[in-house]
């Protein structure tokens, strides 16, 4: 009898094997070496939002007269159950960001609103290339503005750690990091979860095309009883249950994850000072649910991530900024859906120590009608790459030419923003 | 021939692996034409191993890797006996403590090397996945990929799951099925699998001396499963007889021959002596040659052909497949003593295998193949074997003998888990592509405009990417 035959262990790799592979955080490892003769140690890090975030649902202008016209009950209010946070009277932030608040009060957070990349269509691949790459207009691209600007930085005699060795997290780069500077990466042990809107998405193409494929996946996600009740396109009540396929907690807890990981990663001695991550599913275009239901549940979860940053960053947060931007925002009125569709104008977030905070820059355009942008969306009225330049230039040290000839190329008509830093 | 290049883009999915960058153009003026001529290449179906051990070879490796590997545990046990033996003698049991914190830190450990049997599974698999991915539209390899199904073997039990792929099916997917099933029901991974190693003619002089008997367990599944089919021709006493017939096939013992062990060996000693009746026909005594007759009458039986055929039907056709392709298939398998290069020519001829419905869901890992075609991505065999395994289709690792189901409600429950895996592709790989173009590339003219539009739609190139690999027409075939 052959006694020798052996039996190999099980080949299956663990869990944690798999999900090596999410990109979320890119850095280089490097300081920015003018600021670092001015005995400053800054730390920059980009979250790049996809999808259009609706910059109208995170600060409303709830002083604007026009506002509850717009969006009637779906208009965020500084009355009822959950009132919008204030923040200067005018404006005023989602209930669902505690902790951004916080920090607008500690002066510590500032809003850009009316703010978009000079993108004046609405795709969200060619508006997203346009956010990342820094360029004028959508074509072919393969670096991003933020390698570019540190490209042109002087690395600060920190060339002994391998040259000019980069880090990163996550083994794709977003675009925003792609480039000349080299990058190394980290990915995150956890995988950025199916979206609720992916899955919606899914589940509404099966419906007009796959009966069979439609029911396993309803059975999947439970919706059946909502699926009964009309769809995903039914009009929602207050009862209506919140959709929450992939589970909000796992979207919270890979938010976290991921931001907290990458502040960790810029406060260490020997870190990387510059990064960027990405969370995506900000495309709302059906039951966006603002004020309680999907985008209120996201926001909770970036709000968290916000939380976990300045965590993690502990004293090195006086010397942070971390941008939040998006490449467009979205439609100012509600559509068919009780969502939004592709729009112009919307947010950015500053928020860190460095941030001379507590202010909403707004050179705001008003929502009549003949204000709108092409009579749909919030008209843009200020330039993203001007909040940008400014950031740069006064946080990084980069020079002023640099970021007129090889980080924005034709952004001459957006003049770096000045005073964003305290 | 017309050019049509909607008939190019099934040809590719169903029949292939999906279509990889300019496929769908490539066949278009003709699709079935592209689909034959793959089986008339030399050599096809096998594959260039020249750095993978034969079956035996591997199996000797793995027994030295275990062997040393026993021992060496053996020596470092005996060494911290002894070292704390004489800690204890010197200095007594509390000074032995001191010692003990005050010894130097043990060496940091080097990053464990991935052990010999995983990685010569992962070389296997590596060869098994490489050729799906880079075959022209991949026929012969669904082929293999069919018939190593069919007569599964199970890597937990056997270091030769990999070998065994390339010994006994690959040379023989158009060939003759006799063929086939003689190197398969010889091959020591199929004997160790169905327990035939140790099965042991009551009267034969090995039996007598250690009172050891017959296991039945192959006989039944060459029956049951790799020819007649369950419930057809066959009786229990076909089932022993046959059993009795086949003892003394089993594998020659690696110990003290470096270059032997682990092969096919008929043990006559073993054999069960005298004739035997199967399907009621008797052969004599013939050792060896016995078992040969009766597989090779068992691989031209009606039975056998309407068995091969309905199964065939089923995984390339319909769960139900439309009978009068089954019993052409069957005639055709009978007409040429079980040609499979004529059956599958008969396949691809029938329009019943055209229709335009995509009726079966592809198998995880026809799919997650078809995925890394489309967007060109060389695929790494570690994610695969992983995210094949999650679908529920372990490579080489079926549940039973029956191999893994070709019914699509086998595997419509697994769409949660796909699209998973999808999206977890998706972020890693969906960030440079072209959402259109990719559908261009994959589905062509199969895609749906609702799958159009929710691609060209997406929030993202990663959800776009999701989008399209979770497409009704990319998961279906």
């Amino acid at each position: 009898m052959p006694s020798n035959i052996q039996v190999p262990t099980r080949q299956v790799p663990t869990r944690r094997e798999l999900m090596l592979g999410s990109a979320a955080l890119f850095a280089w490892a490097f300081v920015p070496g003018s600021a670092r003769a001015e005995g400053c140690d800054p730390r920059f890090l980009t979250i790049v939002l996809r999808g259009a975030l609706d910059g109208l649902a995170v600060v409303a202008p709830v002083g604007d007269p026009d506002w509850i016209k717009l969006r009637g009950d779906k208009a965020l209010t500084s009355e009822g159950r959950t009132p919008a946070l204030p923040l200067d009277g005018f404006f005023a932030l989602n209930p669902a960001m505690p902790n951004l608040h916080r920090l607008y009060q500690a002066g510590q957070a500032t809003i850009v609103h009316a703010v978009a990349t000079p993108y004046r269509e609405r795709s969200h691949f060619d508006g997203q290339d346009v956010l990342e790459s820094g360029q004028a207009k959508p074509g072919a691209v393969d670096t991003g503005w933020l390698n570019r600007a540190v490209a042109m930085l002087d690395p600060g005699g920190r060339t002994a750690t391998p040259g000019r060795q980069a880090f990163a997290v996550g083994p794709i780069a977003p675009l925003v990091v792609r480039g000349p500077a080299p990058v190394l990466s980290w990915a995150p042990p956890r995988l950025p979860p199916v979206s609720d809107e992916t899955t919606m998405r899914l589940l509404d193409l099966y419906r007009h095309t796959d009966p069979v494929l439609a029911q396993a996946l309803e059975e999947r996600i439970g919706l059946a009883a909502i699926a009964h009740a009309g769809g995903i396109n039914s009009e929602p009540g207050d009862d209506r249950p919140v959709v929450q396929v992939g589970g909000i907690e796992q979207v919270r807890k890979y938010f976290a994850e991921a931001a907290g990981a990458a502040a960790k990663f810029l406060t260490r001695a020997d870190g990387p000072r510059v990064g960027a991550l990405a969370f995506d599913g900000w495309d709302t275009h059906v039951n966006e649910g603002a004020g309680k239901g999907r985008l209120a549940n996201l926001l909770g979860a970036l709000d968290g991530a916000i939380a976990e940053i300045e965590t993690n960053m502990g004293d090195a947060w006086r010397e942070t900024v971390v941008v939040l931007a998006t490449e467009f925002g979205r439609t100012a009125r509600i559509n068919g859906n009780d969502g939004t569709d592709h729009g112009t104008a919307t947010v950015a977030v500053l928020i860190g120590g460095a941030l001379k905070g507590g202010r909403v820059l707004a050179d705001w355009p008003g929502l009549k009608d003949s204000d709108l942008y092409e009579q749909r969306d919030l008209r843009p009225t200020a330039d993203l790459r001007a909040v940008l330049k400014g950031l740069l230039r006064d946080h990084l040290r980069v020079d002023d030419r640099a970021l007129e000839t090889d980080v924005f190329p034709d952004s001459g008509t957006a003049r770096p923003t000045a005073g964003l830093l305290a | 021939m017309a050019c049509d290049p909607k008939e190019a883009a099934l040809a590719l999915h169903r029949f292939g692996f999906g279509p990889r960058a300019g496929s769908i153009e490539a066949i278009a003026p003709d699709p079935r034409g592209a689909l034959l001529a793959e089986l008339e290449r030399p050599n096809a179906g096998l594959i260039a191993a020249a750095d993978l051990p034969s079956s035996g070879a591997a199996n000797r490796a793995v027994f030295e890797y275990n062997a040393e590997r026993a021992a060496n545990e053996k020596l470092e046990r005996r060494r911290r006996e002894a070292a704390a033996q004489v800690a204890m003698k010197d200095s007594g049991g509390e000074a032995a403590m001191e010692a003990k914190i005050d010894a130097p830190p043990p060496t940091p450990a080097q990053p464990a090397a991935v052990p010999l049997p995983r990685q010569l599974f992962r070389n296997e698999a590596k060869a098994h996945f490489d050729a799906a991915i880079n075959a022209e539209t991949g026929l012969v390899e669904r082929l293999v990929w069919f018939w190593s199904n069919h007569f599964c073997v199970n890597a937990d039990t056997t270091v030769m799951a990999g070998g065994y792929e390339r010994e006994a099916i690959r040379p023989y997917v158009l060939g003759r099925f006799k063929d086939m099933l003689l190197a398969v029901e010889g091959h020591p991974a199929m004997l160790l699998y169905l327990n035939n190693a140790q099965s042991i003619g009551p009267d034969s002089v090995a039996g007598i001396n250690r009172d050891k008997g017959l296991n039945e367990n192959l006989a039944r599944e060459i029956l049951e499963l790799h020819t007649l089919g369950v419930r057809t021709v066959y009786t229990q006493i076909d089932v022993t007889n046959f059993a009795k017939v086949l003892t003394g096939w089993t594998i020659l013992p690696t110990v003290s021959d470096p270059d032997h062990g682990g092969e096919f060996v008929f043990l006559q000693r073993a054999h069960e002596p005298g004739p035997q009746t199967v399907l009621g026909k008797t052969y004599p005594d013939t050792g060896v040659e016995q078992g040969r007759a009766v597989l090779a009458d068992l691989a031209r039986h009606p039975a056998t052909a309407q068995h091969v055929a309905t199964k065939l039907a089923r995984h390339f056709v319909a769960d139900d497949p439309p009978p009068a392709l089954v019993d052409r298939l069957a005639q055709r398998f009978l007409d040429t003593d079980g040609d499979l290069k004529e059956v599958t020519k008969a396949l691809i001829a029938a329009p019943e295998a055209w229709a335009p419905e995509q009726k079966k869901i592809k198998r995880p890992g026809e799919w997650i193949v078809a995925a890394l075609r489309a967007t060109g991505e060389p695929g790494d065999v570690v994610r695969i074997i992983g995210g094949q395994a999650l679908l529920g289709e372990p490579l080489w690792r079926p549940a039973a003998p029956k191999g893994f189901s070709d019914d699509n409600a086998a595997w419509v429950d697994g769409l949660g888990q796909r699209l998973d895996i999808a999206n977890a592709f998706a972020h890693r790989e969906g960030l440079g592509i072209e959402p259109e173009a990719v559908v261009d590339v994959a589905l062509g003219p199969l895609a749906s405009p609702e799958t159009r539009i929710a691609v060209g739609r997406a929030e993202s190139r990663p959800q776009a990417l999701t989008m399209l690999l979770m497409a009704p027409e990319f998961l279906r075939r």
